[in-house]
């Protein structure tokens, strides 16, 4: 089969692959309809994930048909199902799971001694996400095995479109639940940082959640029109202060609740000069993730405000304002989706109209022109917001 | 490079897809060319700072063995930042490396010099790097850069089908948030 395959930095080709096989009594094989770039596979593609390996597939945002199922899964599946895939490989069975805390799952992760030593305590496998969350083949490919498939899956109906419903295994739920973690109360306001696909999803959450006010914070024009057609006020950061417009949209308080859906990549500008010193950092080693949005977010929230962390941080990040944190009494919640805790509710949202998620959808392509999107995609060339790609 | 896939395959179970044949790549030429000028600014920039020796002696230049060290920190600076994802800078700073190379070996070239043939010869030489750095740049320029206009606007992609005005405050009517991630309630009515 074809896959999309990890070969390095900025190396992502479209190879000649083995099928994959049924392993254990709860996998199932996925014919792939339709998988998706991630923004957080962009961290994979410039390497600063650890534990990527030649020959890993990428890919943790898919849906497909089932084609088969082995002995213990066949109760909550058959052939033929039409299924989203959830890209936290879940048992369904352990503590965690039982609690809703999908994405740390307990039992999953089947490289649990590599990410006992990096993370203290091993977190789920992820599908085409590192060797320390299980090097599991990811779904950019033609054929996808599921591990623990009984559990891992959504049920689609049919009359959705792959489009509608192919985001709920990764970023609705992921926009969501970091609207979710900020309680929002009709009387907030939330400023979301990063308006790419993850910030879109937090945007519609958020206003359906019932915010004051949502106010997303980028510098790329086609994403900001997207930002205030989803009804939010906008903020570019290159040309204004972001803090400044904050306090002003807040009588000087404020937002009660922040949102960063940037992660480690914060933009590097001459007009933000801790971004130059945190790439330069991260270009030699001595800093692999880039905070500015944290730094910001702990600066301008109210104080006894939420903060919300959806984006991906990979490891060790400088000149974190604690102080700053712990005085003012901020609250952090944060994590890798818990998909599955969600997944019900905003299927009913989508099939009663009041949600579309397709709307991000800007580049629909072949898998075998999924390498140039990678490019195309990170370059934010084209108008790239979201790329789906056909199998 | 399909030699590191298949020796990755010992992290792989048995079930695992393995690499069979590879395809094209999202490297572009320009991207590789960057890459292998990286590497060799690495490896000038070691032998400048391990050796300097050799390059004065070979030039004639005796008694600049420092200015070439610092040359060498610089030229690791080029490959490190040519390496990188921002392999455009990298490459533009190679640029500017080579006019300070150049003016660098001019003194090397008077006649007093006994090595100016080996003078002559490294400029030549750094002028043929000049124009394939200047290549390098701007096929990487070219292939990454986002067109400053001509974006397309999103306006009418709201996602609410019904609308963003029906939609605002829609989920507060069926949506309890779970205990775990409550805010704790006011303690005083009237609070704002």
């Amino acid at each position: 089969m074809k896959a999309l395959v990890w070969h390095g930095k900025e190396d992502i080709r479209c190879d000649q692959v083995s099928d994959p096989e049924i392993e254990d009594p709860r996998d199932a094989i996925v014919k792939v309809t339709s998988c998706a770039i991630c923004g957080s596979d962009l961290h994979l593609f410039h390497n600063f994930i650890p534990a990527m390996l030649p020959g890993d597939i990428m890919g943790h945002e898919m849906m497909g048909e089932v084609m088969e199922v082995g002995s213990a899964a066949k109760g909550k599946l058959k052939v033929g199902d039409r299924i989203v895939v959830p890209f936290t490989i879940i048992c369904g069975e352990c503590d965690q799971c039982k609690r809703g805390n999908f994405s740390v799952c307990e039992r999953t992760n089947r490289k649990k001694e590599l990410a006992s030593k990096v993370f203290g305590h091993p977190t789920a496998g992820l599908f085409g996400y590192t060797h320390l969350t299980g090097g599991y083949p990811g779904g950019q490919a033609e054929y996808l095995r599921v591990p623990f498939a009984d559990a891992t899956h959504i049920k689609v109906p049919d009359s959705l479109k792959d489009e509608q419903v192919l985001f709920l295994g990764d970023i609705f739920p992921t926009g969501w639940q970091a609207a979710v973690q900020c309680d929002i109360e009709p009387t907030d306001t939330v400023a979301i940082w990063g308006c790419g696909p993850v910030g879109q999803m937090a945007i519609r959450s958020a206003v359906l959640l019932g915010a004051k006010q949502v106010v997303a914070i980028d510098c790329i024009p086609e994403r900001l029109s997207m930002a205030e057609a989803g009804g939010a006020i906008t903020i570019n950061f290159e040309e204004e202060s972001v803090v400044g417009r904050l306090n002003d949209l807040t009588s000087g308080k404020g937002p009660e609740k922040c949102i960063d859906a940037i992660g480690l990549e914060a933009h590097v500008t001459p007009t933000q000069p801790d971004t130059l010193l945190d790439r330069a950092k991260q270009m030699v080693m001595l800093e692999s993730d880039r905070p500015h949005v944290l730094r910001e977010m702990i600066y301008v929230c109210r104080t006894a405000g939420t903060i919300s962390i959806p984006g991906v941080y990979g490891g060790l990040v400088d000149k974190f304002p604690m102080g700053l944190a712990m005085n003012k009494g901020l609250t952090f919640r944060m994590g890798q989706t818990h998909v599955n805790r969600w997944t019900d509710d905003l299927l009913r949202r989508i099939e009663e109209g009041q949600i579309d998620p397709s709307f991000v959808i800007t580049h629909t392509v072949r898998l075998e022109d999924g390498p140039e999107m990678y490019k195309v995609f990170r370059d934010k060339q084209d108008s790239c917001v979201k790329v789906v790609l056909k199998p | 490079m399909i030699a590191f896939s298949r020796l990755s395959g010992i992290a792989r179970s048995k079930g695992d897809p393995k690499v069979l044949r590879t395809g094209p790549s999202s490297l572009g030429g320009a991207d590789r060319l960057a890459r292998g000028l990286g590497w060799f600014s690495i490896g000038l920039g070691l032998t400048e700072l391990l050796a300097p020796r050799l390059i004065t002696r070979a030039v004639g230049l005796r008694g600049r063995e420092g200015l070439v060290r610092a040359f060498g920190v610089r030229e690791l600076g080029h490959g490190v930042l040519s390496l990188s994802v921002d392999k455009q800078a990298g490459l533009w700073s190679r640029v500017a490396g080579d006019v300070l190379d150049i003016v660098a070996v001019l003194p090397a070239l008077s006649p007093a010099n006994r090595k100016h043939g080996n003078a002559e010869l490294a400029l030549i030489m750094l002028l043929g790097v000049t124009v394939l750095d200047v290549l390098a740049a701007q096929g990487v320029s070219a292939r990454h850069r986002r067109p400053p206009t001509g974006w397309r606007s999103y306006s009418d992609r709201s996602g609410f089908p019904q609308g963003a005005e029906r939609a605002r405050g829609a989920a507060r009517r069926d949506f309890q948030t779970a205990s775990d991630t409550q805010a704790p309630p006011a303690i005083a009515p009237g609070v704002a």
